[in-house]
């Protein structure tokens, strides 16, 4: 990865010179990227400041950028008086983006191996159905979606909200691809020592694909700690609630003020921001490979 | 046995190596077929019906459908305004994006600083995104007051307003994202190209529209079907942003096809109608997509064609 930036940041080298023209340009690029940057992080440091102030402060003219009078621990203790549930509804949360995950990377797996080094009837037909589902926008089959999980008995459950998140076409496409540029003398010289191909698949396969496969774990715990519109339909009682639905109530009840709205926000973002700064670079991978995200 | 195996394959190790095909893709398809597969023939089916999801569906022919085209003005309401979005998001958003990326695709002290920063947004849920950026647009208190003239405007009930915040959270969120795709392809610009255009003398901008641009294409044409269908799918702004005033926007004014099917099937429990829009929601994000890969030919520029 360094290695790769270290020749593009060469191949993009503009010719060595120090002229005023060249410096200007410089200037200008900075300078550009600096008020950028200050607008993608304006909102989140707005976020924070409006968490920690008192409510006298907020609904003032003019604004104040910091509080006068900071309060970030009364306001958490306040949000929990106003959402007495709000940790349950992290704790859902969680336990559906961990849930995804690991289902998809088992399922989707499974069947990428199946179809990357099997050869069985009818499989380049399943393979194309499979990828058709792709062009369908999952906003579509939002109706009968729930229908089948209400009549499978899984509404307001976890696995109503887990289940329908670990299958995949996209996952089963990429992880294919994934799993095709492994040379394949590896996968039959233990097929000839023995080994099955479930054995090949966890002990030769997988490790060699745990780059692929971790920029598309972390496409899908983020996709899946955000989701709003699923829970929202199939799951919107308390015991199973995620922290977006928790995040939207407060909004919706008008006489929560702003502070606590902002807190529960920022409580709910801090998790996706650590694991962005330990993993940015599987974040950014996974963007870049697939240039898609569901 | 041995006959009922044989269409597996020839041999024994070809039938056996078959069967664990077959078992390793069976759960996710299995799991395609009951959440995805079979939910799409649904949408057709529901929508030839009247249902509240607890009496017995009522089959009504293509009544939803007169109902949608020629009764409910909404439905046009929210394609225009899914469009109008359209309108605000795609350019701008793609038109930033690749700026930024452009400006990033050099040497650059804190290129990375740069990229995480511009980044942060994509991976912010777009509830929260929603929350902060309807504070922000508050009127009188909102920090949209620091630009003079923009503080007193009501943007999240005027019906002339309300899709620019809306169009303003979305491509905040999205502009990281395709920052890094256009990264990708500009890393996918060859070098020679532009040292044989150095040579000849070609400056900045020649080099720009000349190489950088045809060379980018199948990126930019990518981008512009990935923003297309997203703007398609806004719902989560729309639902926050308008949750404390009239959910929608008033009037309908920041409804969209997906806002509308949510509201009619889960607000008002009417399946076979919000089925009718899921279907024309459907059709309209394909056709899209068919004409957009159509017109490629004309302005995407794939190198192996050139051969």
């Amino acid at each position: 990865m360094a290695i790769a930036q270290q020749s593009i940041a060469e191949r993009t080298a503009e010719p060595p010179g120090f002229d005023a023209a060249h410096v200007a340009l410089r200037v200008v690029t900075y300078a550009i990227l600096i008020i950028g940057a200050v607008v993608m992080v304006l909102p989140f440091t707005w976020m924070i400041s409006t968490a920690c102030k008192p409510n006298a402060e907020l609904a003032i003219s003019p604004i104040r950028f910091f509080p006068e009078s900071p309060q970030c621990v009364t306001n958490v203790q306040a949000l929990y008086e106003q959402s007495p549930d709000f940790n349950r509804y992290l704790v859902n949360t969680a336990i559906v983006t961990i849930g995804r995950t690991l289902g998809q990377l088992v399922i989707c797996s499974l069947a990428a191996y199946g179809f990357a080094r099997f050869q069985f009837p009818g499989r380049s037909v399943l393979f194309a159905l499979s990828l058709g589902l792709l062009i369908v926008p999952f906003q579509a089959i939002l109706i009968p979606n729930f229908v089948v999980i209400s009549s499978l008995g899984l509404r307001n459950s976890f696995a109503g909200l887990i289940l329908p998140g670990i299958f995949s076409a996209f996952a089963l496409f990429l992880l294919r691809q994934a799993f095709l540029q492994i040379p394949i003398e590896l996968e039959e010289s233990a097929e000839i020592d023995g080994a099955n191909p479930l054995q090949i698949l966890w002990s030769i396969t997988l490790p060699l694909s745990v780059p692929a496969l971790a920029a598309f774990a972390v496409i899908t715990v983020q996709a899946a700690w955000n989701d709003f519109l699923f829970p929202l339909v199939v799951a919107n009682s308390p015991p199973t609630r995620v922290v977006t639905i928790g995040i939207a109530l407060l909004q919706g009840q008008r006489d929560t003020p702003y502070n606590l709205i902002m807190m529960g926000s920022f409580i709910a973002t801090v998790p996706m921001l650590i694991l962005f700064v330990l993993l940015q670079r599987y974040f950014i991978e996974g963007v870049s490979q697939t240039g898609l995200r569901r | 046995m041995t006959l009922f195996l044989r269409p597996l394959g020839a041999t024994p190790r070809a039938r056996r190596r078959a069967l664990w095909g077959l078992a390793l893709v069976l759960p996710n398809t299995l799991g395609l077929l009951i959440f995805f597969g079979i939910p799409v023939l649904m949408t057709f089916g529901l929508s030839l019906f009247e249902w509240n999801g607890i009496r017995p569906p009522v089959w009504n022919g293509l009544q939803n459908f007169e109902r949608m085209f020629f009764e409910d003005p909404l439905f046009w309401r929210a394609l225009g305004n899914t469009l109008r979005l359209a309108l605000f998001v795609v350019p701008a958003n793609m038109a930033l994006a690749l700026g930024v990326a452009v400006l990033l695709n050099q040497r650059l002290r804190g290129r990375n600083l740069f990229r995480t920063v511009y980044f942060l947004p994509v991976i912010t849920s777009t509830v929260a995104a929603s929350v902060v950026w309807t504070w922000i647009f508050q009127p009188s208190y909102g920090l949209i007051g620091i630009v003079p003239g923009l503080g007193e405007m009501q943007w999240l009930t005027r019906p002339d307003l309300v899709l620019i915040p809306i169009a303003v959270v979305t491509i905040w969120q999205r502009i990281g994202f395709d920052m890094i795709l256009f990264l990708a392809g500009l890393q996918n610009v060859p070098r020679i190209l532009h040292e044989a255009a150095l040579i000849d003398g070609a400056n900045n901008r020649q080099r720009f529209l000349r190489i950088t641009l045809p060379m980018l294409s199948p990126t930019t044409f990518l981008v512009l079907i990935l923003n297309v269908i997203a703007v398609f799918q806004v719902f989560d702004q729309i639902y926050i942003m308008t949750s404390r005033t009239t959910p929608g926007g008033v009037g309908g004014s920041a409804t969209t096809l997906t806002f509308m099917l949510y509201q009619a099937g889960f607000v008002r429990s009417e399946f076979g109608y919000a089925s009718a829009i899921s279907l024309a929601l459907f059709l309209i994000v394909l056709a899209i997509t068919v004409v957009q890969i159509r017109l490629q030919r004309r302005w995407v520029y794939y190198e192996s064609e050139a051969g």
